[in-house]
């Protein structure tokens, strides 16, 4: 028979865990409101940015002088992982199911006799990543979102990814994030960075305006534009990736903590119901005993 | 839309800063400053370190500093995305004489090709906002 005094200590640290799973929630509720609006606010640049660069891309594409980063280094034998998460766990399977993707990839990539780089922008990726593919991981950024993520920190990944390109070190170049549907939703995204893949319309969206056939001009030229615009790109396209996560992680972590404050309810009940079984039952056994000593006096 | 007006929108990656219709925007392109007015012919330029300047009423009502970036003109709209835009009369001085001589010092310990360039690009933008300023 459990002791009455075990149970209620497992109670009160049961009832103690539910506040905090509760508070994190709550938490987790305000931060994904701010984590949203900045993910919005940070659209129209990355909208414009794309428009931009399609015409460019268009217009440069099959051209001998196109820059690298446009077309690639004419090779895909080494591969650089970008894997963003988040720094913290408690947060479902929010970390797990991105290093899942990005480790399939790797390890279907090695399989084909391709050299295989990670680069972690969060904790908990490189963690996870570690076990398998620890000496394969150049390197790690922690704490990015800390005190708040701007785009100075996002620019400064994309000019290491960049230098490191133009030094040869890697071909192609993936990034690995959870894209934000809604706070129980989130996608694994991989998405493409070198060479730039112009990203597919999505349903079928046209340009609002015609531009009559007309056709941009480039001031100064092309190239001059498009090697300024390119770099530009792979930054804004890591911190709009780098907003979703934010996002993606703090509605993660609210939908877990809910789902936790819920089950340390449910545990609560059945305890407490065990707690007064128990207590009843010590209750009658204690009468039973008064009344049959009673009765053999 | 208003007639004879162009849509003049001005972005940096963390949110969209200006969005207005305006008779004339003056643009510091790489290659000389621009205007742009309504059915201008549609390009796309870079920006140097300079300031724009948004025409209404055939006066200047706003001016902002913009650190470089990238302008799209097309007949009705103009967009530009700076990476990092202040209002002319926001700019702080002082701070920004920090930021020049910060630069100067980095472009005296710069040892690669790359840090060189990249304090240079940070004092040609502090001198512009200096000028700018004044």
């Amino acid at each position: 028979m459990p002791n009455l005094k075990d149970l209620k200590v497992r109670i009160d640290s049961v009832k103690s865990t539910r506040k905090i799973t509760s508070a994190m929630k709550m938490v987790a509720a305000a931060k994904l409101r701010r984590a949203q609006e900045q993910a919005e606010a940070s659209r129209p640049y990355a909208q414009r940015m794309d428009r931009m660069l399609g015409s460019l891309a268009a217009a440069a594409a099959g051209q001998a002088g196109a820059p690298k980063l446009l077309a690639g280094s004419g090779s895909d034998q080494t591969h650089l992982i970008l894997v963003a998460t988040a720094d913290r766990g408690l947060c479902g399977g929010f970390n797990s199911s991105i290093v899942r993707e990005a480790r399939n990839l790797a390890r279907e990539l090695l399989e084909q006799g391709k050299t295989v780089k990670f680069f972690c922008i969060g904790r908990k990726g490189r963690d996870q990543l570690r076990r398998e593919f620890g000496e394969r991981i150049i390197d790690t950024i922690e704490d990015i979102a800390r005190p708040s993520l701007s785009f100075d920190k996002a620019a400064d990944i994309g000019t290491r990814v960049v230098a490191m390109f133009e030094a040869g070190e890697f071909d192609v170049c993936t990034m690995f994030y959870a894209e934000f549907r809604s706070a129980i939703s989130q996608i694994v995204t991989p998405q493409q960075l070198i060479p730039f893949a112009p990203p597919e319309s999505e349903n079928g969206e046209e340009e609002p305006e015609a531009l009559n056939g007309a056709v941009y001009e480039y001031e100064p030229g092309e190239e001059e534009i498009l090697t300024a615009l390119l770099p530009t790109n792979l930054s804004v396209q890591i911190f709009k990736a780098l907003l979703e996560n934010a996002a993606s992680e703090h509605g993660a972590r609210m939908t877990a903590m809910d789902n936790a404050t819920r089950n340390a309810g449910d545990m609560i009940n059945n305890l407490t119901l065990i707690y007064n079984r128990t207590r009843q039952a010590a209750i009658t056994g204690e009468l039973i005993e008064i009344i049959s000593a009673k009765e053999a006096m | 839309m208003a007639e004879g007006k162009v849509a003049f929108e001005l972005v940096s990656p963390e949110r969209l800063l200006l969005s207005e219709e305006v008779e004339m925007v003056v643009v510091p392109g790489d290659e000389g400053d621009f205007g742009v007015l309504v059915r201008h012919a549609p390009m796309i330029s870079t920006l140097r370190p300079g300031v724009i300047q948004v025409h209404d009423g055939g006066a200047v009502t706003e001016s902002i500093f913009v650190a470089g970036g990238f302008a799209e003109v097309t007949p009705a709209r103009c967009t530009v995305l700076a990476e990092e835009a202040v209002a002319v009369a926001e700019i702080d001085r002082a701070a920004t004489e920090q930021r020049l001589s910060n630069a100067q010092d980095d472009l005296l310990d710069a040892k690669t090709d790359s840090e060189k360039a990249q304090a240079e690009r940070h004092i040609a933008v502090a001198e512009a906002m200096l000028k700018a300023a004044s």
